[in-house]
């Protein structure tokens, strides 16, 4: 296609947490729009598959079947929907991140059905595909992308999981020299009751942080009861128990004691791919409650009808459309920035995807939170019967609260953002520090008089670049009254990584729809040019009001009604209409049924 | 055997087809573009009797640009090579002036065994390339294809007729349409999807194949086109079963007045 080389070429591999120092233009960052002919049937052979056969199947799969959940998975790896991430000399496809997302999205046709799947592709088969001898690679690669073996991951314990390194399973090396002896008990292990290998993590020694790779079967290796969730019941989650099991020696994964390197790294790399999960399960939410609400009288008419259903119908499309931008922006920047290098350089090939951290963490919180918001309006819209088992929207809704527990809870990702963003700015990598001195410099010497741009989405560029503006000066500020003291403040860093969050979000949706008008004119964007500008007044709100919390917990008197000038200044709009721009969107969504942006 | 599927890309049956203000024609705007499933089931059996007997699938189809996308997932199903017919002057073609195009392309082509189409394109429903085509190639013809067996130089077709089946056997080459129910066509796997990126395209133009603006003049034309009339709110009607029953009748007998 002749759009395929015209937008690629364009991306931009810009460094992470450039977003806020740095102005970008729509042609650099990779849109939905930009999918290429493959990634577009990857994602049509994905959504196909998923709908005909795991959407019949789904009233089965969430009584908890294994056998069913192992068939769907085999099925799934005979069209190699297993293998993307697996390299091709070892059965996979070696393919990008953005053709893992549209899977990702796919899956998510049924909650549990994701979860199995993301946990075996994702952090069940990468550990291996990166820190993996070529040993264990040929044992195991094929098997995984095949689907003949489903794979697992337990890092947490009941008593560690987000303080993971603080683990109490123990490693000792048998009196021969032959054996791991592992003892201890794993908790949360999703695939658990039907998997085939357990990737796991003791301390050697007491001490020494350790993976290893279990197989099923290994002596002294049970598992637990099943967990009784709230949802994702569909999925298997129990404990995992050693008792003087015995592991081969050649089970070792990576080093002893770098089993910390292996489970941030892998964290690391699948957390922006829950992101594209939550988005294709909101887009099912939505496509529900669209059409229940149109066939659902009340007072003679749809209630489709009515201002307060519209509305919420507008919304949701409106953060989905969001969620979709900052998705595949990040999975676009992570596949420009691994462009040339191979997993035989497994060292780079981290570093690259790691320069991306607070961009994934952002996804992660930020798209788990518009699923939330998403499925309960779902159930609102179904009334009544939102709230019972006989229609989908309670189990969305039950569905989608774990997502922002597991990969890292929201309040980790939270804190990760501003961490990487200062991690970078000391090294000397993002000139942060510099930007905000430059900033007090610049509303010191007064407003300028600048006649605004008239264009597509110019007044929302605008507000980006003020966005910019509030985050880079707000850190700045924090940064200088507390030093390294900041990192304790939690509730300080919580309040700046949502001002970035929503900074990053507005910007990626700005740019997306810029790039859209572009191509195809601006009259064929209507819909989303009214999602974006209504977004756009939401974002900024947003942006300001936790960036005035935050200040006002920096200084007081003189100091903190300068700081909130500035923000005034920074944070300058006009007020738009956003009830009709949100109707604008909301009548494209009851149009067509579902999530058309 | 050598066989040549006749695929056209028509809009995915859940698009919200909007009428041009013309009047002739759809908005093409935000239409998702598929692979009419009637070919798939054509390419799907293509595909099927190349596993079992060995020999080639060619793949052709008539359409601006975007049908290359059509083409290449039938390339990503696993046919070896497409050959897609492109000329602005195809735009004015009715199903006449698209049967001439695509008879010239398989004379072109040559050499097979077989020519599979689908029993109708989804979303026009004419039925009509294939006839034309067998007429055009001076071909054999089976319609309604639901069950197809090849043998030496001929083939046994079961085909699908009112309330009953109908088994006919014919000479190779012919021309078989597909009906759903033939086969169950497979996904394109990721690794077909990967190989398809290799296989070739070849463009032709109305030159290239050798047919004049004069073969193109449509016989007939789209005279207007309407939306079906929108469906009136399903009505529930309460009460115990006979209550309903009495309901249902006294509807079907006052309001709807079918009996
Ligand atoms: C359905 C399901 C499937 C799972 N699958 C897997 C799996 O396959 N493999 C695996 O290893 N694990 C898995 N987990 C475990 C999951 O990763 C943990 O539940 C998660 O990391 C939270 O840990 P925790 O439950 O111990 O909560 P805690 O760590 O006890 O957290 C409780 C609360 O305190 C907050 N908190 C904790 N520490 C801090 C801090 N330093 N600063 C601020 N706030 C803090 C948390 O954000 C949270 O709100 C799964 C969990 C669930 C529910
Ligand atoms: C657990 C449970 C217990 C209950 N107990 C009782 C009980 O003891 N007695 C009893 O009589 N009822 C009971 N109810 C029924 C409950 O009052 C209704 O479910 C509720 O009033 C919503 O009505 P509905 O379900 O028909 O939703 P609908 O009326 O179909 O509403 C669906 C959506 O459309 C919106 N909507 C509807 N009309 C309009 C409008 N005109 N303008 C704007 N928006 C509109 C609603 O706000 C909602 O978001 C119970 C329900 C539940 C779930």
């Amino acid at each position: 296609m002749a759009t395929d080389t015209m937008t690629k070429d364009g991306v931009l591999a810009a460094r992470g947490g450039t977003f806020l120092t740095e102005d970008r233009t729509a042609a650099e960052v990779f849109t939905p729009e930009d999918f290429s002919e493959e990634q577009k049937m990857i994602g049509q052979t994905a959504s196909e598959f998923m709908e005909n056969e795991l959407g019949p199947k789904i009233p089965q799969i969430i009584k908890l079947d294994y056998e069913l959940s192992r068939e769907l998975m085999r099925k799934a790896g005979e069209l190699g929907l297993l293998g993307i991430e697996i390299p091709e000399e070892y059965g996979g496809l070696g393919l990008d991140k953005v053709s893992g997302c549209l899977v990702s999205e796919s899956a998510a046709r049924d909650g549990s059905f994701a979860v199995t799947f993301m946990g075996h592709t994702g952090i069940g088969s990468l550990p291996i595909v990166y820190f993996g001898t070529e040993a264990q690679k040929q044992k195991y690669l094929p098997k995984f992308a095949s689907g003949e073996w489903i794979s697992s991951y337990s890092l947490s314990e009941a008593s560690s999981a987000t303080d993971a390194m603080n683990a109490k399973a123990r490693a000792v090396l048998s009196p021969d020299g032959q054996h791991w002896i592992l003892n201890g008990e794993k908790m949360w292990l999703t695939n658990g009751g039907f998997a085939d290998v357990y990737i796991t993590f003791a301390k050697v020694d007491g001490e020494h942080f350790t993976a290893f790779i279990i197989d099923k079967g290994t002596p002294g290796v049970t598992l637990g009861a099943e967990e009784r969730k709230t949802g994702i019941k569909g999925s298997s989650t129990r404990p995992l128990i050693f008792q003087d099991a015995k592991i081969p020696k050649e089970n070792l994964l990576g080093e002893v004691g770098k089993g910390h390197k292996i489970a941030f790294n892998i964290l690391n790399v699948g957390r922006f791919k829950l992101g594209a999960g939550v988005t294709g399960g909101a887009k099912f939410a939505l496509k529900a409650a669209a059409e229940y609400g149109k066939s659902r009288t009340s007072f003679g008419q749809p209630i489709t009808n009515f201002g307060m259903v519209r509305e919420k119908l507008g919304e949701m499309a409106i953060r989905i459309y969001v969620s979709e931008s900052i998705v595949y922006r990040t999975a676009g920047l992570i596949d420009k920035n691994l462009e040339g290098v191979g997993l035989n350089d497994v060292a780079e090939a981290l570093k690259r995807i790691e320069e991306y951290d607070a961009e994934c963490s952002m996804v992660k919180v930020w798209c788990s939170e518009m699923l939330d918001y998403v499925v309960d309006e779902t159930v609102q819209i179904f009334g009544g019967a939102g709230y019972v088992d006989d229609y989908p929207a309670e189990r969305y809704w039950r569905d989608a609260r774990v997502n922002r527990i597991f990969e890292g809870t929201n309040e980790i990702n939270r804190l990760l953002v501003p961490g990487r963003i200062l991690r970078k700015a000391l090294k000397g990598e993002l000139p942060l520090f510099q930007k905000a001195m430059g900033l007090m410099d610049e509303f010191t010497a007064g407003p300028s008089f600048e006649e605004p741009e008239e264009g597509f989405l110019k007044a929302e560029e605008r507000m980006v670049k003020g966005a910019k503006k509030i985050a880079t000066m707000a850190l700045g500020i924090a940064a200088q009254k507390y030093g390294k003291g900041l990192g304790d403040k939690q509730e300080l860093l919580g309040l700046w990584a949502d001002v970035a969050m929503e900074t990053y979000a507005l910007e990626t949706a700005v740019l997306r729809a810029q790039k859209k008008a572009a191509r195809d004119g601006d009259a064929a964007c209507a819909v989303q040019e009214a999602a974006v500008r209504c977004f756009a007044q939401d974002a900024m709100d947003h942006i300001e009001a936790s960036a005035k919390r935050l200040l006002a917990a920096l200084d007081d008197g003189d100091m903190l009604r300068t700081y909130l000038t500035a923000l005034k200044r920074f944070g300058k709009r006009d007020a738009v209409n956003v009830v009709a721009l949100r109707e604008q969107v909301a009548a494209s969504v009851i149009d067509a049924g579902r999530y058309t942006l | 055997m050598k066989i040549i599927v006749c695929v056209k890309q028509v809009p995915d049956t859940e698009t919200r087809i909007r009428i041009n203000p013309e009047g002739n024609g759809i908005v093409e705007q935000d239409v998702n573009w598929v692979v009419s499933p009637y070919d798939e089931h054509a390419i799907e059996e293509a595909l099927r009797i190349k596993e079992q007997k060995g020999g080639e699938v060619v793949l052709v189809s008539l359409g601006p640009d975007r049908a290359q996308t059509a083409l290449r997932n039938g390339l990503a199903m696993g046919a070896d090579s497409a050959v897609h017919l492109k000329d602005a002057a195809f735009d004015a073609a009715d199903t006449m002036g698209v049967a001439k195009a695509l008879a010239a392309a398989i004379k072109g082509i040559g050499g097979y065994d077989l020519v599979l189409t689908g029993q109708q394109g989804v979303g026009g429903d004419n039925s009509q390339v294939p006839g034309l085509l067998a007429g055009l190639l001076d071909l054999p013809q089976v319609t309604m294809a639901i069950k197809l067996e090849t043998g030496d130089g001929k083939a046994t077709v079961t085909r699908e007729i009112e309330g009953a089946t109908e088994v006919w056997e014919t000479s190779l080459p012919a021309v078989i349409s597909a009906q759903k129910g033939l086969n169950e066509p497979r996904y394109a796997s990721l690794k077909g999807i990967m190989a398809a990126k290799k296989k070739t395209i070849e463009a032709k133009d109305a030159a290239a194949l050798g047919i004049a603006a004069a073969d193109l003049a449509p016989l007939t034309q789209v005279a207007s086109l309407e939306l079906p009339p929108a469906r009136p709110a399903v009505r529930m009607i309460d009460g115990d079963p006979e209550t309903q029953a009495r309901e249902l009748l006294r509807l079907l007998h006052e309001e709807a007045k079918v009996i």
